[in-house]
Formats: structure tokens, sequence, C-alpha cells
């Protein structure tokens, strides 16, 4: 689970083009969006495109990426469970 | 009677170097145009995390308007902003193309299929600086000085905004070119279609 925290912070920080950001500035609870590291609803889709494209989950309810994308804490345990299935 | 219009001030970004009102302020030797313009960024020590965002004829733009707002200060808030270009996104319609072309490896992204559209960097510039003014994208074969010229004055001169950002920013691969420049009623340059020219074939 931790290598995959420190792979999602990696990804994220490559495909969103987040260049003044280090994996270190990045805590697993730290909020994606808002307040924690400023993503906006562009970044989400990204994110939604990620899973599919690096993982094979499709999000088919658009509903449930607020949850999925709260944290990296919530990202690394959405993608274990739907990899397991 | 009626006040005259002047260039404020004018910038040109092309061959790794950028001009400010005819003098080279930054130059450098990167090989790619991304790491050229991070480097201008880094110089000019802008703090903009959605720069890195966006694509490269959004980064012309914007860093123009950095250049040239370093010059002249916070922008009017109503200030207008007209440019035009050879090739409207083509460089990023061409890297969407081929983010779908293999039926196979379908993965379309949002992040590149905003910036499919000349006029998002007018958007980012307005962004920035909180500009809600009249705006407008052209293309043309060529700066078109005549044009410009006109639009301008009748934006100012009816009354629709108080200032203008014009020019050219065109990009096709490595080969990038900005000429921008702010048309105000301060100045010493008189806005005419001659100097238009003048200053863009310098």
């Amino acid at each position: 689970m931790e290598n995959l925290k420190q792979e999602l912070k990696e990804k994220i920080i490559k495909d969103l083009n987040l260049e003044d950001v280090d994996v270190a500035d990045i805590a697993n609870d730290d909020p994606l969006f808002g307040d924690g590291l400023g993503l906006d609803s562009i970044d989400a889709l990204e994110l939604i495109v990620m899973l599919d494209k690096d993982y094979g989950i499709k999000i088919t309810d658009p509903k449930e990426g607020k949850s999925i994308f709260e944290s990296i804490d919530t990202m690394a345990a959405y993608i274990t469970e739907n990899t397991k299935k | 009677m009626d006040k005259k219009r002047y260039i404020q001030s004018y910038c040109r970004i092309e061959g790794n170097q950028v001009s400010l009102n005819g003098k080279v302020m930054y130059k450098d030797a990167a090989e790619e145009v991304k790491d050229f313009f991070k480097g201008l960024y880094k110089h000019m020590e802008i703090s903009y995390r959605k720069f890195f965002k966006m694509d490269n004829l959004s980064k012309l733009a914007f860093l123009a308007s950095e250049v040239l707002s370093k010059d002249i200060g916070e922008y009017h808030r109503n200030t207008a902003i007209v440019l035009s270009n050879k090739a409207a996104s083509l460089d990023t319609d061409r890297e969407y193309q081929a983010s779908i072309n293999n039926p196979d490896e379908y993965y379309p992204s949002p992040a590149v299929f905003v910036y499919t559209l000349p006029n998002i960097g007018i958007g980012e510039i307005s962004i920035k600086h909180q500009l809600k003014s009249e705006n407008a994208f052209f293309v043309f074969n060529e700066y078109n000085a005549s044009f410009h010229h006109n639009y301008e004055e009748l934006l100012i001169k009816t009354g629709k905004s108080a200032a203008v950002l014009a020019g050219w920013t065109n990009i096709d691969a490595d080969n990038y070119e900005a000429f921008l420049y702010l048309v105000s009623e301060i100045g010493e340059i008189e806005h005419t279609e001659q100097n238009l020219n003048k200053l863009y074939n310098n």
C-alpha cells in the first residue's frame, strides 16, 4: 500500500504538471482539492483517466469521485479494493 | 478634442530571446520551447502554479503579458485583449489528436483538450489579472497591423476599453513568436499602423 501511495504521488505530479510540487510535499491525508493540493475540475477528469489508463478502473458514477479523490489514502484504498476484484 | 492613443510598451519573444521596448532583457540557450518558457518564468520570479498546466501557446501569451506588466505595472481593469496568429491552436490540436489516434490506446486528455482553442490564452491572462473586458482572437496569414490598429482604436474611441493589450502570438512546434504591446492614452510612440509595422519588423 505504501508503494502505491508513493506511485500515486509521482503520477499526480507528472500527469497534472505540478512542477513546483515535490512528493514530500504531499501528505497521505492531505486534501487533493480545495485548500490542500489545490487541484481543479480538469484535474479531477485527468485523475479519472489515470485510474482507467494505469489501473484499469472505470468510474461510471461521477458522484463516486468526490470520496475516491479525497486524498492519497482514499485513492490508494479504492485502487487496492477494486483491483482485487 | 480626441485624445491620441499610444503604444505604451511593447515586447517580443522569439528565438530564445525576450526584448522589452527594443532592449534585450532575457535570453538563454534552452533547446526545447518548454524549457525556454520555464527559464523565463523563473527569471521573472513569477509564482503562478497554473502556468505549468498551460499549453505552449497560452504560456507564450501569458509570459509576454507578464513582461509588459513588469514594465507598466498592473493592467487597468478595463483592458481589452486582442490577439492574432497564423495557426490558431494547431500546435495543441496535434497533441490532442495524437492521444486519440490509436483506438486501443484511446485516452483523450481533458487537460490538453481544454487548450484546443486559440483564445484560451486570453482567458489565462484575464484570470491572472482579473480582467473582465472585451477580447477577441483572430487568425491571419501574418501580423496584420492595419486590422489591429483599426480594431484597437475602435475599442478605446468608443469607450469599450480604457486600454488594449494586443499583438501576435504564434507557435508551431519549435517555432514561436510573440509581439505584444499595450495601447493606451499614455506613452510616446503614437498608435499608428506605420508604427505598429515598424516595431513588428524591427
